[in-house]
């Protein structure tokens, strides 16, 4: 079967919008929750996949960011919960519950520390790059750890979800929606980025960075702007997510945790507009039904996974499309 | 305080200056750490050592490398615990993880050479999913018990007046005989020769004859049996549990990114490097911020920048050079 | 999804209940390196409602493969979507920490089999929430009371650098009135000891104090006993239950460990509960599966004079704790943990098996030091 790309995309975005609402009719409210979580971490490697799929940045460690903006939203939150403000000694911050605050923060915070991280690791490449993005992973999932004033190991639990104006955000489906939005918007900009002049660079310079350079392109500048963009959108995430759990934990800086967000752009399509929605909806339905069938379920996951790579190189949407994926 | 002032910087002066300050610290302390150390860094070698050949011969990143550890903890486990005897269990150990190797390679690994580093990422992925819960339905859930040999067992007494555990020098001394056993492998015979050509340019050996397919099936193999004897000889003193290869993976890929990949030299002197780094930091930045905190903070903050130490260390050794100590030019 | 019913309710001839069915959630560990812990509070906790009898109960088992974003997706679920009357499961603090607010805050009761924070102990109590295990400091408390009695005055404490680890010392603190020849945090999941036991050579303790759950406490155990020291090491019941003290073998005959439970407690119930868990699942059973036997009992038993929809008189039939408990007498405190007897027990060698024999008591009618933060 070979389908067109855009049929495809538009196929997937009414699929995702009809799943809660016919959830909605069956009072299936648990479903609603389960395509939430994939809708975010979807988001989360729509982020990664500006770096990975136009850039070339293989990231293992773009958990930081997720945990970054999951953090945010944690002191954020919890300071408010208590009404205790956060005393940075020269600057005294107010919490809030206010989600487009939250995001904003997350965004911009993500974003300055992907700056510093792509400054320092961006001088390396290949499976250097990758190891040194993975260092910077562990070395905020320790320092969580052992850091006792936000919960450490034990996590911080945010009470009552945050508050976006005009709606009731702990409905399933108010929040869902939300969600989605955010997607939607996050995957317009990307394909806006991809086609624009600074996406074709990009590109470029992941494809050929010698002939890139001689035509005057910097890689090193493109690919600094494309992991802080890239930062951002997954920080995003990181709050979304932990919004959704109402609960936020170093694991979300785990090695593990990034090595899915890879996963899940590989299964849908390296470089793909809609590769890691695909992607996210897959793994979490794979990891639902596959879950209740056996207690060893991880080995089905496991040979799914490696029959994908071995035999759908170009992920689903190459399947489907008949298309192989961007070389990366 | 006078004494610091007097003395120049001798390591017996330190010694005397911390000693000054209260922290208890005394040589036999000291070396015995340094020990500690390099033992620890000694069996990270034995893992990076695969890794890295993997890596610098056949371009391959192989997360899978912490499930072979695990196949040959478990091997050793079983099999001790069948026979008795700790060594016939260390042979098997090494034989099943060569064997598991050589069966991934033929059966997976081969249709990933020409594969994008992110596909090798992915089934390499999916086979750590694969082994850690395929292990739990062979063997259940609870840890298996390996014991070192009663040969080994105990502590003797080293120059100095040092009482040091005999199975921790062994170990020393095992993974100092198989570093030589590989430098002289790589450097002094014919399939030696076939892997540092293999490094440079596959296609120039393929085109001179040498059968690239068995060549990489034999560097997986050994790759897997050094995984597998680091997983049955540290198995002996720590927990032979599912999932106790990822952290050593981890510490592995950090060492061959600090040496420069495709180097055994790098390999060792990076192991070594984490290992000491590591052990000693763990011991003494705690001790370094009693003099500033009061004892309580100062524990939990050095103990946590001392697991934060390693990957610092890379971090350095990467902006100061791109591609490890004894990397190639990129 | 593991559905276990206790006889379908399409075949439900016979006895009638006089209430509605009742539907449990059980989140657990049931997958990964901590999975021990969790399939011995399930197989505990089954074995009870497989014998009670009672055909009208449902237990629906997850596994939250110790992760906290999941386990609250399946606490989720749970509520939402198979509409649990009470849920239960959970082994670790964090996880708890995680779904255990926000459950008791939707009207449903929580059961903690084993994870006993020290929030939901004090400021975080909650009508809704129940622990049948203890509260985390209650075993380290006791270590230190146990080595008071045993005349040690300097000791060295060692815990990884997480709020569990901190917790641990902590409790122990609060109750040795002796000195401290140190006090070290390692790393959370750290398998080399070597260091750490170069520093109590040196430190000149008389006694070692330390919480390491799992793997660790098997790799510190292993690497101590070949060290040649022969400081006496105390711990709590975490590194020495069944299914560790297997792995470790030999190194750990003669630690003295503390515990709520342990198979020699002598009265019937505990007697039964060794001898049929043994039976059904060929392995003697660890403290978890005690604290998951005791939880079922505890639930059965409450369902005898009410209904969880009547949430007043079941919270009232909890608290009366009118059951047969593996350790003997049961009570709860105001803040719905155990006041209970704490034991010292020692790992000794019964044939081929090593397990533990009790030796002295700790506490007895121990509460914990969170009820007066606690404002039910």
């Amino acid at each position: 079967m070979r389908l067109r790309e855009p049929y495809l995309n538009a196929a997937v975005l009414l699929g995702l919008i009809a799943l809660p609402l016919a959830a909605l009719l069956a009072d299936a409210p648990f479903t609603i929750t389960l395509a939430t979580r994939a809708v975010i971490l979807a988001l989360a490697a729509v982020g990664l996949n500006i770096a990975l799929g136009i850039g070339g940045l293989v990231s293992f460690g773009h958990a930081v960011f997720f945990g970054i903006g999951g953090y945010v939203m944690g002191i954020l939150a919890s300071h408010a919960q208590t009404y205790t403000p956060l005393d940075l000694g020269f600057i005294s911050i107010e919490g809030t519950k206010s989600m487009p605050v939250i995001w904003l923060s997350a965004m911009l915070i993500s974003g300055i520390i992907a700056f510093f991280i792509g400054l320092l690791s961006l001088r390396t490449s290949g499976v250097y790059f990758i190891m040194i993005t993975l260092a910077f992973g562990q070395l905020f999932y320790y320092f969580s750890i052992s850091w006792p004033q936000y919960g450490g190991e034990d996590g911080l639990s945010i009470y009552m979800r945050n508050d976006f104006p005009g709606l009731n955000t702990l409905k399933p489906l108010q929040f869902f929606f939300l969600c989605f939005g955010l997607l939607c918007s996050m995957l317009f900009i990307k394909s806006k980025l991809q086609s624009a002049p600074f996406g074709l660079a990009l590109n470029a310079a992941r494809q050929t960075p010698l002939r890139a350079q001689a035509v005057g392109i910097e890689p090193l500048k493109l690919r600094l702007l494309a992991f802080v963009i890239s930062g951002a959108i997954t920080g995003l995430a990181g709050a979304l997510f932990a919004d959704l759990n109402r609960f936020v934990s170093p694991t979300m800086f785990s090695w593990q945790l990034s090595g899915e967000l890879i996963v899940l752009i590989i299964i849908g399509g390296v470089g793909r507009l809609m590769g890691p929605v695909i992607g996210a909806c897959m793994f979490v339905a794979l990891e639902h039904f596959l879950g209740g069938l056996t207690e060893f379920w991880h080995v089905y996951l496991g040979l799914i996974l490696l029959c994908i790579v071995l035999f759908a190189r170009g992920g689903l949407i190459g399947l489907l499309t008949g298309k192989d994926g961007a070389k990366v | 305080m006078r004494a610091i002032a007097k003395c120049k910087w001798s390591f017996a002066c330190l010694l005397a200056g911390a000693q000054n300050f209260g922290v208890s610290m005394s040589a036999i302390l000291i070396i015995e750490q340094i020990l500690n150390g390099l033992q620890f860094g000694v069996m990270l070698f034995l893992m990076a050592a695969g890794l890295t050949l993997i890596f610098g011969v056949m371009g391959l990143i192989n997360l899978a490398h912490g499930s072979l550890y695990m196949v040959g903890a478990f091997a050793a486990a079983s099999v001790a615990g069948l026979t008795g005897s700790f060594f016939i269990g260390l042979l098997a150990a090494l034989i099943a993880a060569a064997l598991a190797g050589a069966i991934i390679e033929i059966v997976v690994i081969r249709r990933l050479y020409k594969a994008a580093h992110l596909d090798q990422v992915l089934a390499t992925f999916a086979l750590i999913l694969i082994f850690s819960e395929g292990t739990r339905w062979l063997f259940g859930s609870f840890p298996l018990f390996l014991e070192i040999p009663a040969l080994l067992s105990g502590p003797i007494a080293l120059p100095g007046g040092i009482q040091y555990p005999l199975y921790r020098l062994s170990l020393i001394a095992i993974g100092l005989a198989v570093a030589l056993g590989l430098w002289a492998l790589i450097e002094k015979t014919r399939i030696g020769i076939q892997i540092r050509a293999g490094e440079n340019d596959r296609e120039m050996i393929a085109a001179l004859g040498v059968d690239i397919s068995k060549l990489y099936t034999l560097v997986f193999a050994l790759g897997a049996a050094l995984a597998g004897t680091a997983g049955a000889l540290v198995g002996a003193i720590q927990s032979v549990q599912v999932g106790m290869g990822e952290p050593v993976l981890i510490l592995a890929f950090v060492v061959i990114v600090i040496g420069g990949i495709g180097s055994i030299r790098g390999a060792f002197i990076g192991a070594l490097l984490v290992g000491l780094t590591d052990t000693l930091g763990g011991v003494f930045l705690p001790e370094l911020l009693k003099l500033f905190m009061e004892t309580g903070s100062a524990q939990k903050t050095g103990s946590a920048f001392a697991s934060m130490g390693i990957y610092i260390l890379m971090g350095g050794v990467l902006i100061w050079k791109p591609t490890g100590l004894f990397g190639a030019r990129a | 999804m593991n559905k276990f019913l206790m006889a379908t309710a399409a075949l439900a001839l016979g006895a009638t209940s006089v209430f509605a069915d009742v539907k449990i959630g059980m989140i657990t560990t049931l997958s990964g390196g901590g999975a021990g812990l969790g399939i011995d509070v399930r197989d505990g906790f089954m074995l009870a409602i497989a014998q009670s009898g009672r055909n009208d109960i449902d237990v629906v088992i997850e596994d939250d493969q110790r992760k906290p974003d999941i386990a609250v997706q399946l606490s989720d679920k749970m509520i939402q979507s198979e509409r649990v009357d009470i849920m239960t499961g959970i082994i670790w603090s964090n996880l708890a920490m995680a779904v255990v607010p926000a459950v008791t805050n939707q009207n449903v009761f929580y059961l903690s089999p084993n994870a006993g924070p020290s929030l939901l102990a004090g400021r975080g109590c909650h009508e809704n929430y129940f622990n049948v295990a203890w509260q985390n400091d209650n075993l380290h408390e006791a270590a230190g009371a146990y080595a008071n009695n045993a005349g040690y005055k300097n000791s060295f404490i060692m815990a990884p650098n997480y709020p569990a680890g901190q917790d641990a010392l902590t409790g122990y603190k609060r109750f040795h009135t002796g000195d401290l020849a140190g006090e070290v945090f390692t790393k959370l999941g750290q398998t080399d000891y070597a260091a750490e036991i170069a520093q109590i050579r040196a430190s000149g303790a008389d006694s070692v104090y330390f919480f390491l759950p799992g793997g660790m406490g098997i790799s510190f155990l292993k690497q101590y006993a070949d060290s040649g020291i022969d400081i006496p090491v105390v711990g709590p019941a975490f590194s020495f239950d069944q299914g560790i003290l297997q792995a470790v073998g030999a190194a750990a005959l003669g630690v003295v460990n503390t515990s709520q439970w342990n198979k020699d407690i002598d009265n019937p119930t505990n007697a039964a509960f060794v001898e049929t868990f043994q039976a059904a699942y060929g392995r003697l059973p660890s403290l978890y599966a005690s604290q998951g036997f005791d939880t079922a009992n505890l639930l059965i038993s409450a369902l005898e004079t009410a209904h969880p929809s009547d949430a007043d008189s079941f919270r009232d039939a909890l608290r009366a704790a009118n059951f047969d408990s593996t350790r003997g007498m049961f009570a709860f405190g105001p803040n719905h943990h155990p006041i209970q007897t704490i034991y010292a027990r020692e790992v000794i060698q019964e044939g081929d098996v090593f397990t533990n024999k009790i030796i002295g008591v700790a506490f007895e009618n121990h509460s914990d030091a969170y009820a007066g933060d606690c404002k039910m």
